[in-house]
This record gives structure tokens, C-alpha cells and sequence, in this order.
């Protein structure tokens, strides 16, 4: 049982179902980075992924658009307790960039612009499950949130979403990223509170 | 590092400026935290609804006591109750302390530029007071970007540091209301005003910047277009929501 505050009563907006223990409902998007945010033309951009085998496969900014594109509807959950729900992305599924690579690791370590890594269990990044976005609401994604693409995790806590994504390093072994190393948990399921090591 | 949630006592609450208090909390078995880091605070209504939110230590070391300096939020959920109603002797719980990143260390050899926006000089202070208690003689600057005088938190301490402390610089920014007699009226902190009132890029400091996301923002640009390299800076937001727009 825990300490009750005799005279805390709440919002009570976190009684919704859709939320996962311990968040609380937004209307807005915070930003929380760990330093300056890079500033990346679409012309330089460039997204890769590598395999154990070292096998390099890469599409500029033009090869990315002319993928499928998909409508992404989905909650997103921050570590740092906030919550937004039925949020609309556009991208391209991870389904599809992993269409051509042939492998037989089971993590990957994804790099971002300005040297941020975060690592993830692929089998969290594919069957519909993660998108390289590039549209939030309508709008092309701001800088500040991660333009001109950044990867969208949505069942994960959002710092494994990385922002001003680069691309994506397939491994043998799960080694853990830039918040992963500074005390935030391996995995980062928002439904099993799973936000510090 | 703990993910346990542990009991908290209150043992001090005291008015930091018009809108914020300093709450000192107790918490047994706490075996220190660096200078940054900071903490969740879990608060229980009598029917089990229960809210968390994280804050800033103020304090850094070996104590049991730990400070957090809380600014009430309007329409917040959990600062106006941690504001106005929290007494001394009440208890709520905590997990943490929390972070890697955003921490500064008494072994650090770096010159150190701390940049805070209103109530984003919390962890700072707490790199301050940590750095003051160290045997480290590394120059330490601020910058404290505020609204007004009266919304200064920890003003007695660090108008004392300012002039007693030989390792520390302290410089304010004042954007919508100066203090009597101040040289420059106020205005919001403009690029040029931000790099004649910080150390040089030639003094090759370490950079933490924390404040409202807007804030964060501007000022980080600032800085990696005059030159300080994007690995030397470590940003961090304060108010969970303060959002962008």
C-alpha cells in the first residue's frame, strides 16, 4: 500500500484505458533531446541498413519517397511520464526497408544524425510495428522533433523513436544505446513500466 | 541506481520565489546522487489514484536530505499540491535518483557554462553547489535568464557565491522586468547579448543548457553556430509539457 496525500485528488485523466501505468494524457509534444538538434537537408539525408555480413543498403531522400507510403494512427507514450493519443504519422514501414536484407541477427542498433543511438529488438521493428516517419499531423516533421525523418517506434517509450534517424545496424548481440547506457531500460516497454534499469 | 519506489519525509518547505517553494525530503537509505540527476515523485490520492512526475534535485552528494525546488504549473496536476499543500511531516514516495547524461562530476576538468531559463536552474544549482564543495578550481559561469527578479530562485546563495566564490562567475539576463538601477532594460536574451555573457569557444567549455523546450532550442542553435561543437553541449527540458507552440 502506498503513502496516501490526504487532500491530492488529481485530473483523473489518467483513467483511461488507452494509457499505460504511470503516464498521463497530453494535448501537446514535448521535446526532450540530450543536445542541439542537427540540421539535415533532404539532399544530404540518407537512411542505411547493415547487416552482421556487411552488407550496406541505403536509399537517398528521393529512392525513400518513392516507397510505399502509409498512414500511421497511433499513441505514443515519453518516459518522462506524458502520454498522446491518436496521433498521425506518415512514413514508410520498416517491413518494407527490411524487404531486401537478408539476416540472422536479432538486435540492431539505430543511429541517428548527431550521434544518438538507441537499440532495438528487430523483431520490435517489423510486422507493422516501427516506420521511418516523415509526416506528423499533416505537416512535415520539425526539426525539433526529429526532421526531416526519425524512426517510430509507438510500443516502445518514445526515446526509442530516434529522431533525425540515419539508419540501422543489425547485430548479434543486444548492446545498449545513448539512454540505454545512462540508467534507461534495455527494452523500454511502456506497458511493463519497463523505464529504468 | 533504484527503481524502487521509497518512502520520502518531508522535513522542510520554504517559499524560493513568487510561484515556487524548496522542499527537502528525506529519504533513508539514500546513498547520494550527482549534481543533475533527478527524481519521480509518486503522490496517492485516498482512493489509490496515484500521479508521477519527475523533478530536478537541487541538491548533490552523500546526504540523506534531498532538495527539489518545485514552480507551480497552471492548471499543473501535482506542482500545486506539492506548492501549497504539502506540510512538513507528510510523506510521499520517490524512485531514483535518475540519469547519466545530464550530470556533472567533481572529477570533471572542464571549464563548465551552465545556462539556465527560469526554473531550468535547478540541476544547475545543483552542479553549482557540488563544484563549491569539491576540490575542483575549474571555472564555473552562469547565465540565469529570468522574467523578473522576483521569479529568481536560490537569489541570497548565489548573490553570495557571486562574490565570495573565486571559481564562479554568475551573469543575468532579464527579459520582461530588470531590477531598480539595472544598465540594461529588459528585453528577451538575443544572440549577441548570450555570447559576450558566456565562457569562449576558445575555453573549450562543457555546456548545459536547461529550461522551457523553446528556450533549450534557441540557445543550443546559438551555440553550435558560433562554434562550440554539438558533443560539448547537453541539453535538458524542465516542465514536462512545456510544449513547442
Amino acid at each position: 500500500m502506498g503513502i496516501i496525500s490526504s487532500g491530492f485528488h488529481g485530473k483523473r485523466h489518467a483513467g483511461n484505458p488507452a494509457l499505460p501505468p504511470g503516464q498521463h494524457e497530453t494535448d501537446t509534444f514535448p521535446v526532450l533531446t540530450a543536445g542541439p538538434a542537427p540540421n539535415i537537408a533532404t539532399a544530404d539525408w540518407e537512411f542505411f541498413i547493415t547487416t552482421g555480413a556487411g552488407q550496406r543498403h541505403t536509399w537517398s531522400w528521393d529512392a525513400f519517397m518513392a516507397l510505399p507510403q502509409v498512414e500511421i494512427r497511433t499513441d505514443i507514450h515519453c518516459v518522462t511520464s506524458w502520454s498522446q493519443l491518436g496521433t498521425t504519422w506518415r512514413g514508410v514501414s520498416l517491413d518494407t526497408l527490411f524487404d531486401e536484407v537478408e539476416t540472422t541477427s536479432e538486435f540492431t542498433m539505430a543511429h541517428s544524425y548527431g550521434g544518438y543511438t538507441t537499440n532495438v529488438p528487430l523483431q520490435d521493428l517489423l510486422d507493422g510495428q516501427a516506420w521511418v516517419a516523415w509526416e506528423f499531423g499533416g505537416r512535415p516533421l520539425e526539426r525539433a522533433h526529429g526532421g526531416p525523418a526519425r524512426l517510430l517506434v509507438p510500443h516502445l517509450y518514445l526515446w526509442k523513436s530516434a529522431k533525425w534517424i540515419n539508419g540501422i545496424e543489425l547485430m548479434n548481440e543486444d548492446i545498449p544505446g545513448f539512454w540505454e547506457s545512462n540508467g534507461y531500460h534495455l527494452h523500454g516497454d511502456p506497458w511493463r513500466e519497463q523505464r529504468y534499469s | 541506481m533504484s527503481t524502487l519506489w521509497r518512502v520520502a519525509e518531508v522535513v522542510s518547505g520554504v517559499p524560493e520565489s513568487e510561484t515556487s517553494r524548496t522542499i527537502g525530503l528525506r529519504v533513508d537509505g539514500m546513498n547520494g546522487n550527482l549534481a543533475g540527476q533527478h527524481i519521480d515523485i509518486r503522490l496517492t490520492a485516498d482512493d489509490g489514484y496515484t500521479a508521477v512526475r519527475s523533478y530536478s534535485l537541487a541538491t548533490a552528494g552523500m546526504d540523506e536530505i534531498i532538495e527539489i525546488t518545485v514552480d507551480e504549473l497552471a492548471n499543473g496536476e501535482v506542482s500545486p499540491y506539492l506548492v501549497r499543500n504539502l506540510m512538513v511531516g507528510d510523506q510521499l514516495e520517490i524512485r531514483g535518483p535518475v540519469g547519466g547524461w545530464f550530470v556533472w562530476r567533481p572529477t570533471d576538468p572542464n571549464p563548465v557554462q551552465l545556462i539556465a531559463g527560469g526554473s531550468g536552474i535547478v540541476p544547475l544549482m545543483s552542479m553549482i553547489r557540488a563544484h563549491e564543495a569539491a576540490d575542483n578550481s575549474s571555472q564555473f559561469r552562469l547565465l540565469y535568464s529570468l522574467k523578473s527578479p522576483g521569479a529568481g530562485f536560490y537569489r541570497e546563495e548565489l548573490l553570495t557565491l557571486s562574490r565570495e566564490s573565486a571559481k564562479l562567475v554568475v551573469d543575468y539576463a532579464y527579459t520582461r522586468q530588470a531590477p531598480q538601477g539595472w544598465p540594461d532594460p529588459p528585453q528577451r536574451l538575443s544572440e549577441e547579448a548570450l555570447l559576450a555573457t558566456i565562457l569562449p569557444v576558445e575555453a573549450a567549455p562543457a555546456v548545459f543548457i536547461c529550461g522551457q523546450t523553446i528556450f533549450v532550442e534557441t540557445v543550443s542553435g546559438w551555440l553550435v553556430q558560433a562554434g562550440y561543437p554539438a558533443a560539448s553541449i547537453k541539453t535538458e527540458r524542465f516542465g514536462g509539457t512545456g510544449g513547442l507552440r
